[in-house]
């Protein structure tokens, strides 16, 4: 980022950085980095796993079938603790979120420019290289979860008793209390996506803007100046301070998207 | 000239805004956290057993606790760089 120029402020520095590389206008408007960035980091989860498992043996497993294994029995334990039904859709489903929203995650971990600067040899100014710091992610990922836990209520009590369930569920089957009952599940169920998709987006977007903040201080270099200095050693301290609370906080994200996601789902299939 | 004093006066509104939303988030985040945080302490020297179960909780619930605040500050931050109310002005 900025490469032919440097930014003339904090400001604009920040603001900068928080310019998607985009296509198109108005509704239209496709961030091609993100879509760019999520799609390849998907490959990267499916191509990981693909490759353990075509050498996974019954023998002695290596690191990496042992990794794999870790996170898979993880991902299981925590679906069963949770879903009690048949979860040969729902497991694979926690396991992809789970890595999927890690590894995108992640990529807040990388030095804030190196991204921007390799985007910048191919000519693009503006690189955010977070997908899941885009409420475009979020909200495409929670809006899909919402077709899973209505598919999960479907399939567990069937079109006619899912219908009779949204008119009558918490407060009776008297026809006066139809449209209050219906308005209620409605709001519980749009509750759901909308809040799964701001605290992932509020999560990343937030980590996202401190580490600006943290590289501001080194931007003040100007040379080997006692100011310049002490701006730098901030820089290093607080970036790798942060970095290391946020290894905690990137892991945690995926973990509660994936867990409310089975948490969701699971209630779905609950008859009242 | 007018302009610029209207401004100022948005610019002065946002700043207190932006402390409001940050401090008070950050209150009750600490909060939240501090109480579950001591029932988890007090759980586990009762049963240190449950200890490996509370803790996968522990963290599941200090992220939810932790996301309000954090989903505050990002916006607060983002008032802070790009603020839009500022941007009739323009």
């Amino acid at each position: 980022m900025a490469a032919a120029a440097g930014p003339a402020n904090s400001t604009e520095y920040i603001t900068h950085h928080l310019t998607h590389f985009k296509v198109g206008e108005g509704f239209w408007t496709w961030h091609i980095d993100t879509i760019f960035m999520s799609v390849l980091l998907g490959l990267v989860t499916i191509g990981l796993f693909y490759a353990v498992a075509r050498k996974a043996t019954v023998g002695v497993p290596g690191k990496g079938q042992a990794f794999v294994e870790m996170i898979v029995e993880f991902i299981d334990t925590t679906v069963k603790e949770v879903f009690h039904l048949d979860r040969s859709f729902l497991a694979p489903l926690a396991l992809t979120i789970f890595v999927w929203v890690f590894l995108m995650n992640a990529m807040d971990l990388l030095p804030l420019d190196v991204p921007g600067v390799i985007a910048g040899w191919f000519g693009i100014h503006y690189w955010r290289v977070v997908p899941t710091a885009d409420a475009n992610t979020t909200f495409a990922m929670s809006l899909t979860v919402l077709v899973v836990v209505i598919y999960f209520s479907l399939k567990a009590k069937g079109a006619g008793g899912y219908t009779h369930e949204l008119f009558t569920a918490p407060f009776g089957a008297h026809p006066v209390l139809w449209i209050p009952n219906f308005f209620l599940n409605i709001v519980e169920l749009l509750s759901k996506p909308v809040s799964l998709a701001m605290r992932l987006f509020g999560n990343m977007y937030a980590g996202e803007l401190v580490f600006m903040l943290i590289a501001l201080l080194g931007a003040t270099w100007v040379g080997f100046t006692f100011s310049s200095s002490l701006g730098m050693l901030g820089q290093i301290l607080m970036g790798a301070a942060w970095a290391i609370f946020h290894i905690l906080i990137i892991t945690l994200q995926a973990f509660i998207f994936m867990v409310l996601t089975v948490v969701y789902s699971a209630m779905a299939t609950e008859h009242h | 000239m007018e302009n610029l004093a209207l401004i100022a006066q948005v610019q002065s509104y946002t700043a207190i805004a932006l402390g409001l939303i940050i401090g008070l988030g950050a209150i009750g985040a600490c909060i939240g956290i501090g109480i579950m945080g001591a029932k988890f302490l007090e759980a586990a020297a009762r049963q240190p057993e449950l200890i490996p179960t509370l803790q996968g909780r522990m963290f599941l619930l200090a992220g939810l606790i932790d996301a309000a605040f954090l989903i505050g500050v990002a916006l607060a931050m983002f008032f802070a760089f790009a603020n839009p109310l500022l941007a009739s002005f323009a």
